[in-house]
């Protein structure tokens, strides 16, 4: 009864839950420059859906198909281990769920005598078994005990990896405390073998005591030989046929030896009930919250892996990139490839702000899709963390579940420019990628974080603005001793202003009137500096057009490091810049 | 003695073909080189947003060469003056280098400061030679004009980078002469290409990569030749994509020096990967001499 409730329960919320995660897929918006209606947005997928099963794409799903789902030959190219692993797990769950879970669906029909007591199925249930925990071993161990730079393990991975443990170690303690408890064996007996004789029930149940290792509230070893010779007789005529020796389960029957000692405490307490409430109820519990865990990559993560073998983000329907976008953000397994592979993933240890790294960036992009709320410093950090990226590829690259992450991360920052949050690394050579994008966006979206930028530096640093008139209560000796403890700027006193800098600026050069472009010269700047005129210096526009093309320190009669202390000059805004405002 | 190669952030994505050219033209000259997946970005978009960032990553490529025992190799100026940079910086900065060297630990990574950072050139002129570059050559340019882009980070800042005189540099020209090809002289030669304003300040970058442009075609070159990832994304795409026609028409595809030097070595113009720019470059083979 509790079996069929909780069972029908189960699939009720697993069918509710993908419901609503598909919903969810067309539903959640990620395009920063049109709005697509879920209708459209459906109607968009059945069309793709159609033209790909009508072209020559079908055989490239196909080939997807079997290479990188049924093979895995993504995880195989990053690391044969995690492959052996993953593999493992696949291929023992779906043994374990086709021909155990599904018997009476699938074994019973697929073999003529089939019984899951018989030698085989005993040895297929105990194989699956072992390779999924073999699997989920491999996992833990790699989370937990290997030490790799920068793998994070969420919750979600943990409950995952306890959820298949429970339902492997239950139904393994299960199997074993079956093969000790004579309970189970007068249950058996009672129901195939006709036994009226109480000499037969001893002979029989002395037998099973001595080959099949149930343990026998009185009869123990040694047995009445006569006795076990009129068992196996028994045996043969009711048993055999259906029931083979336990050892062909080696895993449950190892565990059997080890529970043997306690045997008839277990019996009594009918812990083998117990363990097969356990056992199906984490059953249940897990197919349950499918949709709601990692385990909706089962679905998910396959459906990446097509989609963008057969989509090209150049030509696809827009409305379509943006639903797959929508529903990478659940195919992802949070391996870690990616950030293991990221090109800025090590600069996580100076900025500790996780979103630096693609595996956790991606469920903050989930989390900012969905709609749920982020308050403004989430979000602000989920920009830095985008921005701070190169886009270099490799995620994408190694990926095993196909995500496009570097379209996904592109997409993600132009949503939250859209939403207002500029980031002060847009003014460094990270922006050349947004602007090799440039296409993709619209003027005026694409120009609008710039000037925000741009603006926010001019406003922030406006006190002394222009004027030429600087307040000297304005001066800051902060800024000499930063300049002064850097290895790349130390030298700036040496500056004696003689504006060669300036001259050789092909910045400067390129302005007619650069003054008014630029409000400080370059060596104006130098001058500035020295006298820590902070916000002069750091509000220049000057500063902020810098190319970094060493023309000046190249030339700067006393070897200045001009350009180099440009940079550091930049980098010193922006700390005060990102600082929170000081309270009032 | 292998290198490691280190391959720029953007090339996977847009310049495969400065990835396939390098391949073969370093084959053809027998130096093996080693693919370190362990590299990550050089730090050059970091250098002015966040210091320790820009030095960590930075240093982490020389700790993961120096582990291997093998000097880098870069194939883009940016790249080059960066891990130099920070190099210099961690010999300079005791107080740094202690900082950075405490979080490498965690990944056990130790930096030296034995560790070579090299560019592709430094490789040609000194481990191989121009001479012994020309004999394997199978055929010379005839005819053909090049606008050496040396490229800023290459040359400067001198003291550090010590490749050529910053001033009148030689060495770029002399790779590409050994070719047949005639180096010309021309005006903004030794100025910055306009990249690293792009994305930030488009006008300016324009007008500087418009500038070169009208430069290199009033010297009467052909092609430009460059030697940085930027610079080459500067002069192909972002010329051919996102800038308009010049009202006297003038446009001008830049090619890879390992392109151009490919190509002399009988390298296929499809491994070379001419016709995969954005600016379409395959007439370079039509400067190709004919074999008698």
């Amino acid at each position: 009864m509790l079996f069929q409730i909780s069972l029908y329960l189960a699939l009720a919320v697993c069918a509710g839950g993908l419901a609503l995660k598909m919903a969810n897929w067309f539903q959640y918006r990620l395009d920063f420059e049109q709005a697509h209606a879920p209708a459209r947005r459906t109607t968009a997928f059945v069309k793709g859906c159609l033209a790909t099963m009508f072209s020559k794409r079908l055989l490239t799903m196909v080939k997807v198909v079997v290479l990188d789902v049924l093979l895995q030959v993504r995880i195989y190219r990053i690391s044969r281990v995690r492959w052996i692993m993953h593999l493992s797990v696949m291929y023992g769950f779906l043994a374990l769920l086709l021909l155990h879970a599904l018997e009476g669906y699938i074994s019973d029909h697929l073999f003529a005598d089939y019984y899951s007591t018989r030698g085989p199925f005993l040895l297929i249930r105990n194989l699956a078994f072992s390779m999924v925990m073999l699997g989920v071993s491999l996992a833990v161990f790699r989370r937990s005990v290997k030490s790799v730079p920068r793998l994070m393990t969420s919750r979600a991975d943990q409950f995952m990896l306890i959820t298949l443990a429970i339902v492997m170690l239950s139904g393994m303690l299960l199997e074993g405390s079956k093969i000790l408890s004579f309970s189970s064996y007068q249950e058996m007996v009672a129901d195939y073998a006709a036994l009226d004789d109480p000499e037969d029930e001893t002979a029989l149940a002395s037998y099973w005591a001595a080959n099949f290792g149930i343990v026998h509230p009185d009869l123990k070893a040694p047995f009445d030989a006569a006795a076990l010779t009129a068992g196996a007789e028994l045996h043969d005529s009711y048993c055999a046929a259906c029931h083979s020796r336990p050892q062909w389960a080696f895993a449950s029957y190892g565990f059997s030896r080890l529970m043997k000692p306690i045997a008839r405490i277990l019996d009594q307490a009918a812990v083998p009930t117990i363990l097969w409430h356990v056992h199906y109820l984490a059953c249940f519990f897990g197919l349950a919250m499918l949709p709601f865990s990692k385990f909706l990559h089962i679905f998910s993560t396959p459906l990446s892996l097509m989609a963008n073998a057969v989509m090209d983000d150049e030509i696809s329907d827009r409305a379509n990139i943006e639903t797959r976008q929508i529903m990478e953000a659940d195919a992802c397994t949070h391996c870690g490839a990616c950030t293991q592979h990221c090109a800025v993933g090590i600069i996580y240890e100076v900025t500790a702000n996780a979103s630096i790294l693609p595996s956790e960036k991606i469920a903050l992009t989930r989390l900012l899709t969905s709609g749920q709320h982020m308050n403004e410093a989430q979000i602000r950090a989920l920009q830095s963390g985008l921005y701070l990226c190169t886009n270099c590829h490799r995620c994408t690259d190694v990926c095993p579940a196909g995500i496009n992450l570097q379209q996904l991360w592109f997409k993600t920052r132009e949503y939250i420019f859209r939403k207002g949050f500029p980031d002060t690394a847009l003014l460094s050579p990270l922006s050349y990628y947004r602007g090799l994008m440039a296409r993709h966006i619209s003027k005026n979206a694409y120009e609008r974080p710039l000037e925000c930028v741009k603006k926010q530096i001019a406003s922030t640093f406006a006190h002394s603005g222009q004027s030429h008139d600087p307040n000297p209560k304005q001066m800051d000796a902060g800024l000499r001793s930063a300049l002064k403890s850097s290895a790349r700027s130390a030298n700036f006193s040496a500056c004696f202003t003689c504006s060669t800098c300036t001259s050789v600026c092909p910045v400067v050069k390129s302005f007619a009137d650069p003054q008014a472009a630029l409000d400080l010269m370059p060596h104006q700047i130098m001058h500035a500096a020295a006298i820590g005129l902070r916000d002069m210096v750091f509000g220049s526009r000057m500063l902020w057009t810098c190319l970094d093309c060493y023309q000046c320190q190249e030339a700067c009669p006393q070897g200045v490091h001009i350009a180099d202390l440009f940079c550091e000059l930049r980098v010193l805004a922006r700390n005060f810049l990102n600082q929170p405002p000081m309270a009032a | 003695m292998p290198f490691a190669i280190f391959r720029c952030c953007p090339t996977s994505q847009f310049l495969r073909y400065y990835e396939t050219s390098t391949n073969a033209v370093l084959s053809k000259l027998d130096v093996s080189i080693i693919d370190v997946e362990a590299f990550n970005c050089c730090g050059y978009p970091l250098k002015s947003t966040d210091k320790l960032a820009y030095l960590l990553a930075s240093v982490r490529n020389l700790a993961v060469a120096s582990r291997k025992g093998l000097d880098v190799v870069t194939l883009c100026n940016c790249c080059f003056q960066s891990l130099k940079l920070a190099n210099s910086i961690m010999m300079r900065d005791a107080s740094m280098r202690d900082r950075i060297s405490r979080m490498l630990q965690k990944e056990g990574l130790v930096y030296t400061e034995d560790i070579r950072i090299r560019h592709l050139f430094e490789v040609l002129l000194e481990d191989i030679g121009i001479d012994a570059i020309k004999n394997r050559l199978v055929t010379t340019y005839e005819d053909l004009k090049i606008a050496t882009h040396y490229g800023c980070h290459l040359l400067r800042p001198s003291p550090m980078m010590q490749f050529d005189d910053p001033v009148a540099p030689r060495r770029f020209d002399d790779l590409v002469e050994l070719t047949g090809a005639q180096s010309i002289s021309w005006k903004s030669k030794l100025d910055c290409c306009g990249a690293p304003a792009w994305g930030v300040h488009d006008a300016l970058s324009i007008r500087l990569t418009r500038q070169k442009i009208n430069d290199a075609k009033a010297g009467g070159a052909d092609f430009l030749c460059v030697a940085c990832v930027y610079c080459q994304l500067q002069f192909d795409r972002v010329q051919q994509r996102h800038m308009a026609i010049s009202p006297n028409g003038a446009s001008l595809a830049p090619v890879l020096y390992t392109q151009l030097l490919g190509l002399a070595m009988g390298i296929e113009p499809g491994e070379l990967g001419l016709d995969q720019q954005c600016m379409d470059a395959s007439g370079l083979t039509a400067f190709v001499k004919e074999s008698v």
